[in-house]
């Protein structure tokens, strides 16, 4: 019988090693899997690559991990917030490399290392500081950017339903970056408000189909609230 | 400066400009309006002229803001607001958002700016090369990829710089993308021959307008 939830956190976390590239979903507060990045904290992983649109806010979740110097280098399309006091004083200090990158083009590169594709061309940032350094090509007059895939050895994700297969369901704009985020890691982890039966989930509603899930940790977190 | 601009000078107001680009804006667009000033445009499209209104975060078919007491906490857009879904909007990820986006689908993108120049050149992400923390979202997606850009700007920065400028002096979003500019002064098509006024506020003349504007402005007003 293939089970893929896990009944602690500690499960959940098992095997996260430092220097992981860790793909982080949600989108502000929406989706985001906060119990997962408090897990990740309590676990201990350190000098950690964190891939997320933003860069977190206040002195919880992602920037509590930042602040604690767990996280060498995030990469992320907008790192400032309501309170993104944590990560500029990092930045300013030198202490933590920030790789900026526009946010389509990080949706297509973790979705290109989650569907094989190595490389891929486009006209986001032709002609700006984002194609310095990279291939560029003409293809029909118009000039497009080499961007490599993004793979993550993690991605952290927030469910609305999954069942014991991994199949998931996500809520309005809480989908955001997840399904991207589950298809791009070697080790997808999932915190879900709901946990249903095999088969209970109608099939022509899964949003992630299970073979893209490793792990699932039912976590009724309830509402999000603060951006 | 000011010697050459009447003094009855009626710059546009913010609601008067999102109501400005509201009105070119025809039914069945697709359409996706930046975070700050263009977010307002949406308030003057009527409901029943159905525009879509697309937002990064994966929803398309946005409604107007819902009351206090009606808030979805599940439901904002790319700015981080909370918003509502019309009959007929639809969720989807990050990345199907995006292959909207810069796969030439959405009819329009309404953007801010801190820059255009004359060639259609726009930067609107960072305002010096060693900016703090800088930002980009997704900025350089939307002027990439939708069918057509406007900006929607004022006129001049806060100490009377002009921000329609034959170059760019800030980092670029995307080069040669803005078709047409809305400020609080006027109307703006992006040409091959370049600027090409189309309206001025009223009580504003012609050369009040260029002083205000760093590259050349050719005048086509109707009427």
């Amino acid at each position: 019988m293939i089970d893929k939830t896990v009944r602690t956190m500690a499960e959940a976390m098992a095997g996260i090693e430092d220097g992981a590239t860790v793909l982080v979903g949600g989108f502000g507060a929406v989706g985001q899997p906060n119990a997962l990045i408090d897990g990740l904290i309590a676990q201990g992983a350190k000098d950690l690559v964190i891939a997320a649109n933003n860069a977190g806010v206040g002195h919880t979740g992602l920037a509590r991990l930042m602040e604690l110097g767990r996280v060498r280098k995030i990469i992320c399309s907008f790192p400032r917030s309501s309170d993104p006091v944590v990560f500029e004083t990092l930045y300013r200090a030198g202490r933590i490399e920030l790789e900026i990158v526009p946010q389509g083009t990080l949706a297509a590169r973790i979705h290109a290392a989650g569907a094989g594709i190595p490389l891929f061309f486009t006209a986001t940032g032709a002609g700006t500081k984002m194609a310095m350094g990279k291939e560029t090509r003409e293809i029909d007059g118009r000039t497009y950017v080499a961007e490599t895939a993004l793979h993550g050895d993690v991605a952290l994700v927030e469910a609305w339903e999954a069942d014991r297969w991994g199949n998931l369901t996500f809520r309005k704009s809480g989908r955001n970056f997840n399904p991207v985020m589950a298809m791009g890691a070697k080790l997808t982890v999932v915190q879900s408000q709901h946990i249903r039966a095999l088969g209970e989930i109608d099939p022509d509603n899964v949003h992630t189909p299970g073979i893209f899930v490793n792990r699932v940790l039912h976590v009724p977190y309830g509402d999000p609230s603060g951006f | 400066m000011s010697a050459t601009v009447a003094t009855d000078t009626r710059p546009l107001s913010r609601t008067e400009m999102a109501a400005r680009v509201a009105r070119d804006i025809p039914e069945g667009w697709y359409v996706n309006l930046g975070i700050g000033m263009p977010t307002a445009v949406a308030d003057h499209v009527p409901l029943d002229r159905e525009v879509v209104f697309h937002s990064e975060n994966g929803v398309l078919g946005m409604g107007p803001a819902p009351a206090k007491d009606a808030i979805d906490p599940w439901l904002i857009n790319a700015g981080k607001q909370y918003v509502t879904l019309r009959p007929g909007g639809s969720f989807c990820h990050h990345f199907d958002s995006f292959a909207m986006i810069r796969g030439g689908h959405l009819d329009l993108c309404v953007l801010g700016a801190f820059q255009v120049a004359a060639n259609g050149d726009i930067a609107n992400w960072a305002t010096s090369e060693n900016d703090t923390a800088p930002a980009v979202g997704g900025a350089m997606d939307l002027a990439a990829g939708a069918k057509r850009l406007w900006v929607m700007m004022e006129h001049t920065a806060k100490d009377g710089t002009p921000k329609l400028v034959r170059q760019c002096s800030y980092p670029l979003t995307a080069l040669g993308a803005v078709k047409r500019v809305y400020t609080n002064l006027a109307v703006i098509d992006v040409t091959p021959q370049g600027f090409v006024v189309r309206e001025v506020a009223p009580g504003l003349s012609f050369d009040a307008l260029q002083a205000r504007t760093d590259a050349p402005l050719i005048d086509e007003r109707a009427g």
